[in-house]
């Protein structure tokens, strides 16, 4: 523990707090511009979040604190991993939270709070879009916790700093199939977890296909402006999470000023270059059936226990 | 070659091998299942070549080129072949669906590990630390051929069997004599060539290949 891990851990959740609605933003741009429409441009979601924190908060008649208090926790549990987790400094301050185990825990915790707000209001499609995230939600779980453990059978440890310090100091341990496998298995995860294309689609409010969408039909205005802004957190925090588990270059590890700004820039570029890679494919995707979803996650599920079983018959 | 690149690649092939089986559980087009089908022979020819390499055996390496030829070139040509004249793109309904058949192979996986271990516990080496994954694909095989209706389906999972007693085969040998290897392949080709044969025929009296419709007798 040391002033320049509290630094960095300041730094990276101003970074990811203020870069997530930009993400979001280079992701529709990306988007935009591979349809051939000229785009609303990178800044448009921070506008969006403005214009929607100025306005009059409204909650539904008949609907209680679970609705009222939904905004706050998802935003809580978007903000804790953005700290704690190794994405800018590996020397954090917070580093006894950075269990891979507990930062899941508390991203599903934001699901569940979202669906439970859902059902709260009473609506259709609110209790149509819970029952479909708690239905992908626990088929998404398991993979993680298998994706988990086979990457930290071989650190010995579920610390994230620990296991990132490990894949610096063994680079050869990227290309092993255990860590391949996970990263697949994650990747799927990861998409299906933020709600994009081919699980759910981000952009549409078609009420048979709307998963994500479904659930936040009710807010306005400062509420929905938290959840959007919570939401794009936490596909930074799992892109990010993606990026430093498997290519960790760039992360400041000692005790000098100097890496930091390197680092900074470093895990941007990374997290930037996933969402747009990510954007791009899913222009060339269509979403699946309902009905299909399980079975990509029961394929991610098995690529998840296939990188379990590599990493103890193959070690 | 040194010893932990020799066991990194001898580990990324073995997983690749692994993963070309359950992918072709995964996937529904006969194309893509007869492409994955090629990847896994040019994985296991891959797999030989790094013994041979590592074991100083140039035999070896004949053999893995053989098992290219065969694996990666021949046999799928002649699925793709049969597969042009057939007409059918698609496994439609195997008799377990996609998800089960996923978690199958995944329970078939630790089945495999369970069972090899005290094989490999006779001469732990990374060579035979690989031998769950060629049970498993073994394993994977009598899955497609007990669950898939696809006469082309069932070719595949013959197929996947003969890769995976061989990948065995090699993994826990040092080295299966050139003679031995020769007659396997020519085995199996020649068993896939009638395999073929029948599924042409089958298509000219039925008009498709599903083995379910089999079950009745015709005058």
């Amino acid at each position: 523990m040391n002033s320049t891990g509290a630094a960095g851990a300041v730094l990276q959740l101003v970074l990811v707090a203020g870069g997530a609605p930009l993400l979001a933003g280079l992701m529709r741009q990306v988007r935009a511009r591979m349809e051939g429409r000229a785009g609303a441009g990178v800044a448009q979601p921070w506008r969006d979040l403005r214009k929607l924190l100025r306005k009059e908060p409204i909650t539904p008649r008949g609907s209680g604190p679970a609705f009222r208090a939904a905004p706050t926790v998802l935003m809580a549990t978007a903000l804790v991993p953005a700290a704690v987790a190794p994405f800018v400094t590996t020397a954090s301050p917070l580093d006894g939270a950075a269990d891979l185990i507990a930062v899941v825990a508390l991203l599903a915790l934001g699901t569940v709070t979202l669906a439970l707000a859902a059902l709260d209001t009473g609506t259709a499609f609110g209790g149509m879009g819970a029952s479909r995230e708690m239905t992908v939600l626990a088929l998404v779980e398991p993979t993680i916790l298998l994706a988990v453990f086979a990457l930290s059978v071989r650190v010995g440890s579920t610390n994230l700093a620990a296991i990132v310090t490990a894949t610096l100091h063994d680079p050869l341990r990227v290309v092993s199939p255990a860590s391949l496998l996970a990263a697949v298995a994650l990747a799927v995860v990861t998409i299906a977890e933020t709600g994009r294309l081919p699980v759910d689609n981000p952009s549409t409010h078609l009420e048979l296909t709307m998963i994500h969408e479904a659930m936040v039909l009710e807010y306005s205005g400062p509420d929905l402006a938290l959840i959007e802004w919570a939401s794009a957190m936490r596909l930074t925090v799992l892109l990010g999470l993606l990026a430093n588990l498997f290519a960790p270059w760039g992360i400041a590890t000692g005790a000098s000023l100097t890496a930091l700004p390197l680092a900074v820039g470093v895990f941007a570029g990374k997290v930037a270059l996933l969402g747009a890679g990510l954007a791009a494919a899913e222009v060339f995707m269509a979403k699946l059936r309902l009905f299909r979803v399980p079975e990509l996650l029961a394929g991610s599920f098995l690529l998840a226990l296939l990188a379990v079983a590599t990493s103890f018959f193959l070690a | 070659m040194s010893d932990t690149a020799y066991v990194q690649l001898l580990d990324l092939a073995a997983g690749v091998f692994l993963l070309a089986a359950v992918l072709m559980l995964w996937r529904r087009e006969l194309a893509s299942i007869i492409r994955l089908f090629a990847a896994q022979g040019a994985a296991l020819a891959a797999l030989v070549a790094i013994l041979g390499v590592h074991q100083q055996h140039p035999e070896l390496l004949g053999v893995a080129a053989g098992v290219l030829a065969l694996r990666a070139g021949l046999l799928p040509y002649l699925m793709r072949r049969a597969l042009a004249a057939s007409g059918e793109a698609r496994e439609t309904q195997p008799l377990v669906n996609v998800a089960a058949s996923l978690l199958t192979a995944a329970t078939l996986t630790l089945l495999a590990y369970a069972v090899s271990r005290p094989l490999v516990a006779l001469a732990p080496s990374p060579a035979t630390q690989a031998i769950p994954v060629g049970i498993t694909v073994v394993l994977i095989g009598l899955f497609v051929l007990a669950t898939r209706r696809r006469a082309l389906s069932q070719v595949v999972g013959l197929l996947l069997v003969d890769n995976g007693i061989t990948a065995v085969a090699f993994l826990a040998t040092a080295g299966v004599p050139l003679t031995v290897e020769l007659g396997v392949s020519l085995d199996v080709l020649l068993a896939v060539l009638v395999l073929l044969v029948l599924t042409a025929r089958m298509r000219i009296a039925f008009g498709a290949t599903d083995l379910d419709e089999l079950r009745e007798l015709h005058d």
